[in-house]
This record gives C-alpha cells, structure tokens and sequence, in this order.
C-alpha cells in the first residue's frame, strides 16, 4: 500500500464481546451473514484462489422490485487472497448490483480480527477503494438516504449488536423484514 | 450509556477535534504534518487531540511504511445512534405519523 491508495482507503473498527472464531464464522459462514447487515447470503472458498460470492436476499429482492431496480442474483463478486481463520481475511470485492459500482471493477478488502483483554474482539475492516469512486460512496454510508445502505459502519454495528445481544438493530428502513 | 459512549461524546465535545474528523472524511488516511498544517496549535497540541480521538475509537491508525496515517472509523458514532439516539427520535417519528394519521381523519 503506498500513500496515494490509502488515502481512498476506508478503515473501520469495531470492539466486539465474542471470540475471535465467533467473529470469523459470523463473516464467513452464509447462516449467519443473512442475519445482519444487507442480510445477503455469502458464501466463500476460504482457500487463495477461491471464489467469494454473495447473493441478494429475498428482503433485497423485494425491495428492488419495488422501487422498479432490476437486481442481479449474485450482488457481489471476488476472490479469496488469504485466508487466517480466526485472524485474516483478505479478498477482491467487485459490487454487481449498482451498474456505476461493478464498472469499477475489483477492490481489495481486508478483515483482521484480533483477541484484546476481557474477552473483547477488535475487528478491522479496511477496504482499499482506488479507483473506485461510486462503490466508495455506498460502503461509506453516503447513499444510505437513497435505499443503499448505510456501509460498513451499518454493517458492523449490526454484527456487533447479533454477537453480543442475539438480535440485530431493528432496522426501518424497509431493506429487512 | 456505556463509558464507550462516554469516550465519544467527549471526544467530539471539542470543536478542534471535529475540525480534525471533518478534515479526515474531507480526505482519509493523513499524516500527523498533514492535520497539523493550518490548525493553529503546535504538534503537541495536536497529538493530544489525535490520542483522545484515537481512545474513543473514532481515529484509527496504520502505518505505511515510515509513515503513521489516520483514518476517520465512523463505526462509534454509529453505535451511539443506532443504540441510543434511534430510541428518541422513533418516538417522534412516531408521535408525528399518529398526528398526521389523526389530521387526515383516519380511525384506527
């Protein structure tokens, strides 16, 4: 990483009461993935090389209907760099379901996930968006007023608040439920 | 209110140290000689600044090779509205749609 990409760069943390397995599983496995955040299932090949994909929930897909957005199956793409489970995740990350974002291409996204004192996990999220202008938009919450989300500071607050308490925000928004 | 919220509010009880965050989500990933240019206060100052951001979580830091760059994490502020700000502005967000409910005429 050189300068100039970091500073399109979005880094974001986040202290949470669950191991750090708990954490990688909640990222990783599709049962929990559609429980919080856009609640898409994703599904990984933790192996370098291997695929990611998420697919659009039924609550994402009633809401594009509704709002007359054509959506695709797989919403978005990429491909496992390296994969430390508990402790490192890294991979491209390619969003399909905005046409201005999957123009962009592939960025690169990493989660590192380390124990601190009393039980308490640090996740990082640091998403490496050079070139990629639109997506960095969406993933920082700025279009959350158009129906796209609030990002990954919505994402994580979500997972924060299913690992520690068992239920996710009880979002209004209409994306869920 | 949990002393992580706490940490926040004070933190951002400063206008210096939201100029800082303002200066971050302008362009993220700066170095310290960065945020210090135009602020005013001497390096001490603004370090100081930096380390109380940085404990309330709402600063993060990584290093690229010699260089220490700080990253604006809007993560605590989302908590601090999702678990606490949410519930009053629903109340009235609600009150609000009872009152156009009642205007406009409407029985249950």
């Amino acid at each position: 990483m050189t300068t100039d990409t970091l500073t399109t760069t979005q880094v974001y943390r986040v202290y949470i009461k669950a191991t750090p397995e708990a954490i990688w599983t909640a990222i990783t496995d599709p049962s929990w993935t559609e429980r919080y955040g856009y609640t898409n299932r994703a599904d990984y090949e933790l192996r370098p090389g291997g695929a990611y994909r998420s697919t659009a929930s039924e609550a994402m897909k009633r809401g594009a209907e509704a709002a007359g957005i054509p959506l695709p199956e797989v919403v978005v793409d990429g491909e496992v760099l390296e994969a430390h489970p508990p402790h490192r995740l890294v991979q491209t990350f390619r969003m399909l379901m905005a046409p201005e974002a999957a123009a962009e291409g592939f960025t690169r996204l990493t989660y590192e996930i380390a124990e601190t004192k009393g039980g308490v996990t640090k996740l990082t999220v640091i998403h490496e968006l050079e070139g990629a202008p639109n997506l960095a938009l969406i993933v920082g919450g700025q279009q959350e007023e158009l129906g796209a989300g609030g990002g990954w500071a919505w994402v994580l607050s979500d997972l924060k608040s299913l690992l520690e308490t068992g239920q996710p925000m009880d979002w209004d928004d209409g994306l869920k439920r | 209110m949990t002393d992580d919220d706490d940490r926040v509010f004070k933190a951002l009880a400063d206008p210096t140290r939201r100029s800082l965050l303002d200066r971050l989500f302008e362009r993220d990933g700066r170095t310290l000689t960065e945020l210090e240019a135009g602020m005013g206060m001497t390096r001490f100052g603004v370090m100081k600044h930096l380390r109380i951001l940085e404990d309330a979580g709402l600063v993060v830091t990584r290093r690229a090779g010699r260089e220490k760059l700080h990253f604006l994490n809007p993560v605590p502020i989302r908590l601090v509205h999702d678990r606490w700000i949410d519930k009053y502005t629903e109340r009235q967000v609600s009150a609000l749609a009872d009152l156009k409910h009642e205007l406009e005429g409407g029985s249950a």
